[in-house]
């Protein structure tokens, strides 16, 4: 076994124990780390395919800013995840159904295709990895990527134009005017004669 | 290395990470020797801006205070809260420092030296200062305390936003050198002060410099630490050792922001005359293109970090969200489709 293939494994396997964690941990904030530790090892694994590009993506993407905003939810609501738990037994019949045909799917796809077999897909040539996704992203897929682009753009837009509602007390500050302040507004100087005490 | 091919051929396969490691402690070690002297600094040069001595007791001329603090923080209790999450108390002062140190594998300090020559050595940087921030939401959620939590909060949310300009500012970068790599990026600002990038780029490198004051927590945006009104922020419930490793990162990171901008907009290790390389003496040009320059712009940064924090009062926090997202963003949006505007006319050489 080569020095790759056992990084392989033990990444592989911090990822399903991981992911396991994930589940079946009590702590909602414990379940985002362990989520983290996925990304983690995930990138890690798409590194060892040369895919150095699409792993530091991952990371930044999803441990540096989606993972964190998860977090920061996730421990202000404070909800009693015990309770939301109370049933969680009783899913096993449907869940057990669920895992067996999404794992028989994905069986199908990898055995159909090949794909265990064909050799890694990555280490292409001598251009970097960043270069040929870049050439893939804005040469041959102009459109699709930028459309797709649109299309999230809009959403962004449409959640927040229908999440926002003006409150009428709260209070905020116009940064306009408080630049405009001049100090001969604010302080006014009085020239207090001295009394002349006897 | 021929002294070393018995030791190789000793270690065989093992070789490789034995090498690493020796090359992981050349870099890490100064590091935090710097550190300690960036504290030392901090506190002279604050004190001079003030008009006092600063610390001047401990060893000739005070040299030796930042060793009598090691040495204290090392002799504290660590106080556990009640009510704390043990294992993420203690693991989240790591989860700051190791990002601090593991993004300086791509930084390269000259030509030929540096830890790893990875093409998306920019974006790996990036990604592991966005990585550091769990170091802070951890500390101040497991500490079960409410400044630490309120500090914590401040923090991710400062850190989070502040992020995006720090990401815009390196896509200029990146536009102008045409490639995420360090050392690329550095060779393409050869040819003497004027091709450094802080020209072409002079709002992205202000906006950088300025996102980096945010990113670290220093002051003016230390909301994050706050005295005044949250005590010390994330790390009021550590001591010792456990706030010493908090204190190091976030020392660490400061180097790490100065030794980025000093990279990417000061030209590296390139000295700022061309000329200075051919002042040779005895074969070796003691002022051309090496460590020394890098060193030097890295402590001029270094100083601004210092001086910026004696002059400015605090930033308020809705300021602070004001400046990230409504300022500096659009200031960085405008100046890439300048860049990439600029680019297809007859000034392109200016953008390089």
């Amino acid at each position: 076994m080569s020095f790759q293939t056992a990084t392989f494994y033990v990444f592989s396997a911090i990822l399903i124990l991981a992911a396991l964690r994930v589940v079946t941990t009590r702590n909602p904030v414990h379940a985002a780390l362990w989520l983290v530790l996925c990304f983690f090892s995930a990138a890690a694994i798409w590194l060892l395919l040369h895919a150095e590009f699409l792993a530091i993506a991952l990371v930044l993407v999803y441990v540096g800013a989606v993972m964190v905003l998860f977090l920061f939810v996730v421990m202000m609501l404070d909800v009693n995840f015990d309770t939301l738990r109370k049933d969680f037994k009783s899913y096993i019949p449907v869940a057990t159904i669920v895992g067996i045909l999404v794992l028989i799917e994905m069986a199908l796809v990898v055995i159909g295709s090949g794909a265990g077999d064909a050799p890694a897909p990555a280490a292409g040539g001598s251009e970097s990895n960043t270069r040929e996704l870049g050439k893939l992203l804005y040469v041959d897929y102009v459109y699709p990527f930028e459309i797709a682009a649109v299309i999230l753009l809009v959403a962004i837009i449409a959640a927040i134009a229908l999440a926002q509602r003006r409150r009428r007390d709260s209070k905020y500050q116009d940064p306009g005017l408080q630049v405009k302040v001049r100090p001969a507004e604010r302080v006014r100087l009085v020239d207090v004669p001295v009394e002349n005490k006897e | 290395m021929d002294i070393l091919a018995p030791v190789q051929s000793f270690l065989g396969p093992a070789w490789l990470v034995v090498w690493t490691l020796v090359k992981i402690i050349v870099i890490a070690v100064p590091l935090i020797l710097a550190v300690a002297y960036l504290t030392f600094a901090e506190r002279k040069i604050i004190g001079y801006m003030q008009v006092r001595i600063g610390p001047n007791r401990v060893g000739p001329l005070g040299l030796l205070q930042p060793f009598a603090d090691v040495a204290k923080l090392l002799f504290k209790e660590i106080v556990v809260p009640s009510g704390a999450n043990r294992y993420l108390f203690f693991i989240a002062p790591l989860l700051s420092l190791g990002p601090a140190l593991a993004a300086w594998a791509v930084i390269p300090f000259t030509d030929t030296l540096v830890l790893s020559k990875i093409d998306a050595g920019l974006l790996y940087v990036l990604a592991l200062s966005s990585v550091g921030v769990y170091g802070i939401i951890l500390a101040g959620w497991a500490s079960n305390s409410k400044y630490a939590f309120l500090g914590a909060l401040r923090s991710a949310a400062q850190i989070v936003s502040y992020e995006i300009a720090m990401g815009f500012a390196l896509v200029g970068v990146l536009m102008v050198a045409n490639s995420l790599n360090l050392t690329t990026i550095v060779r393409g600002q050869e040819g003497g002060i004027l091709h450094w990038y802080f020209l072409p780029l002079l709002p992205l490198f202000i906006v950088y410099f300025v996102a980096g004051l945010a990113e670290t927590n220093r002051h003016p945006f230390d909301m994050a630490e706050g005295e005044s009104e949250i005590v010390a922020g994330f790390h009021v419930e550590y001591s010792g050792v456990a706030f010493a490793v908090f204190f190091l990162a976030e020392y660490m990171n400061m180097i790490l922001i100065a030794a980025m901008t000093a990279t990417m907009f000061l030209g590296g290790w390139l000295a700022p005359f061309p000329f200075l390389n051919d002042l040779t003496i005895a074969g070796f040009a003691p002022l051309g293109d090496g460590f020394v320059w890098l060193a030097a712009k890295m402590a001029f940064v270094l100083l601004c970090f210092l001086w910026v924090r004696a002059t400015f009062p605090r930033y308020r926090y809705d300021q602070i969200m004001r400046l990230g997202w409504k300022v500096f963003i659009p200031v960085t949006l405008v100046w890439i489709v300048l860049i990439g505007a600029m680019m297809q006319t007859r000034f392109a050489h200016l953008f390089h």
